[in-house]
């Protein structure tokens, strides 16, 4: 039973720590029976969970094909242009992670973005600069 | 005809379980309830039901195999990892009726023998997730789910786990790995899930979708849904249109619906004119106007030479470059192909550069027959579908817009999409 909790302990850790820590996957080996190599293994498999801290918004640009017709290149252009940063990356200030993803199940809304666990479909440049403006303004 | 979406699209249903009760959920568990397991079996064998995530297996063969085989415990999974570019029908069922989902699982735990069920939702499904936990609560506290059913023998419990962004864990196998907490790869086959599949135990994995045709099947019985549609794969399917249709929605119709219909009828057109329609995501294949007549059954799609796949059909118009959307569909399996076997995770990278360098107009002539071998070989040796469909697109868009690909190599893209970046 023990190993089947690790998805979810990964998903715990980097929801609290915005990245799995050598430290919290060493506790998360220990308490599951794991060795740290098999908890880092799984964890760099999957697209969810990262080595590196993420910023308080993460933002996932959908680049399936769907949504690539409908303009997501321009919007990561925009929030590339915007941010500073590359996908892949954390803006210095650690507020924004930028990434491209992989398709979300919004097409019918395309162009579609995800930041941290709400999506937006029908997305523009505009309303782009909306959604910063909104997280900013969180911050 | 509505099936799946019958209390979806009712104004202001919420899909909570109050609406769905009022609306005859949860007749046919009771009903089930009162039957054997075999007669349940035997009742969604003759509706002729096929899996909805794409293989297209009869559901009610998987259920029998699962049944007859002497292990126990045995398992319900639920695969609503739907990430197949293009598809979005069974996160539309999880986020807004979601009990329908949970009975029809509860009915084929019953059927198997099974006690517990598991949901693995794709980790960007938020809302499906919190809609389908929100539902659980509900049906335990109604005693839906939990021990001895309603006061009969009958025991059964769901439980959801969390994908994390894999779309290779939308593969069976590679689904049961990820749901025991290991990397998400394919598992050679067989044995099957059927034998041997969660925990090593006998495990019926299927689709959201497919799931939730089980309650009408068991309420209007077998036969009544197996004169609805195509003979060949009967019932009602999700269709998600996308891509340049005016309306991208998603369309319960039965099966011998014809893909004109669909664009133009419940899309409403291409805007700029069609060009092609890829099927099944971008896995499948593609179809050109003159073969729109086509109707949407597993059956006629893979005689058109193409595959209905999950039901997602993106529309291409007059302005796209089949060579630059080749390059696209091949870059998202690079990215998602798992790594285990070879022939995928070299096959999808060499692919990928052989046509990024035909779009960038360096391609040399040999590369279209690369290309289209390495397609056979991918087809005939990758261990799971990801890598065996990878190249599908790409292979049709080189049969069927070879022009267009014969241009490139002489630097020039027709439509002006390619060669400026």
């Amino acid at each position: 039973m023990g190993r089947q909790a690790l998805l979810p302990c990964l998903h715990l850790i980097q929801e609290k720590l915005g990245c799995v820590t050598p430290e919290a996957a060493t506790l998360v080996a220990k308490k599951l029976g794991l060795s740290r190599g098999e908890v880092f293994s799984v964890a760099s498999f999957y697209g969810m969970f990262s080595r590196e801290r993420e910023g308080k918004f993460v933002i996932r640009v959908c680049v399936s094909l769907p949504c690539y017709l409908k303009g997501a290149r321009e919007i990561l252009q925009y929030l590339q242009g915007e941010l500073g940063v590359k996908p892949g990356q954390t803006t210095p200030d650690g507020l924004f992670t930028l990434k491209e993803t992989s398709c979300l199940g919004f097409c019918d809304g395309a162009p579609a973005v995800m930041v941290n666990d709400k999506t937006y479909g029908r997305v523009t440049v505009d309303k782009m600069k909306e959604i910063l403006q909104q997280c900013r303004e969180k911050a | 005809m509505k099936i799946l979406l019958k209390r979806i699209e009712k104004k202001d249903y919420r899909g909570t379980l109050e609406e769905y009760l009022q609306e005859g959920g949860y007749e046919a568990l009771r009903k089930t309830l009162e039957m054997e397991p075999s007669g349940v079996i035997a009742e969604v064998k003759r509706s002729g039901l096929v899996g909805r995530g794409g293989a297209g297996f009869p559901t009610g063969l998987k259920w029998e195999l699962t049944a007859k085989v002497p292990d126990s415990p045995k398992y319900v999974v639920c695969n609503a990892d739907e990430g197949e570019p293009g598809t979005f029908k069974d996160r539309i069922i999880m986020e807004r009726d979601p009990h329908l989902l949970l009975e029809g699982m509860m009915i084929c735990g019953y059927a198997i023998g099974a006690r517990q069920g598991y949901i693995y939702v794709r980790g960007e499904y938020t809302e499906s997730y919190r809609r389908l936990e929100a539902a659980i609560q509900e049906a335990r506290e109604r005693h839906l789910l939990g021990e001895k059913i309603q006061g009969t023998d009958f025991s059964f419990d769901i439980y959801l786990y969390k994908g994390a962004g894999a779309y290779v864990c939308g593969e069976e196998t590679a689904l049961l790995d990820s749901l025991e907490g290991k990397r998400g790869e394919a598992r050679l086959r067989p044995p099957y899930p059927a034998t041997s599949g969660f925990r090593g135990k006998p495990t019926v994995v299927n689709n959201v979708e497919t799931l939730s045709c089980i309650p009408a099947i068991i309420l209007n019985g077998g036969e009544w849904y197996s004169k609805i549609g195509s003979e060949g794969s009967p019932g009602t399917k999700l269709y998600c249109l996308s891509g340049d249709v005016r309306n991208p929605g998603v369309y319960e119709l039965p099966t011998d619906v014809t893909l004109e219909e669909l664009v133009s009828e419940y899309g409403r057109g291409v805007e700029g004119g069609a060009k092609a329609a890829l099927t099944g995501g971008i896995s499948g294949g593609l179809l050109t106007p003159e073969q729109f007549k086509v109707t949407l059954d597993y059956k006629s799609m893979l005689k058109a030479g193409t595959g209905l796949g999950s039901g997602a059909i993106i529309m291409l118009n007059q302005r796209r470059c089949m060579v630059d959307v080749a390059l696209r569909c091949l870059e998202f399996f690079e990215h998602e192909s798992c790594g285990k076997c070879a022939p995928c995770r070299e096959g999808t990278k060499r692919a990928r550069e052989l046509l990024q360098k035909i779009r960038r107009g360096n391609g040399d002539s040999a590369s279209l027959e690369l290309l289209l071998e390495l397609q056979r070989v991918m087809y005939d040796t990758c261990i799971c579908g990801l890598g065996q469909s990878a190249l599908n697109v790409t292979k049709a868009c080189i049969e069927r817009f070879k022009g267009e690909f014969e241009e490139h190599l002489r630097g020039r893209c027709v439509v002006g999409v390619c060669g400026h970046d």
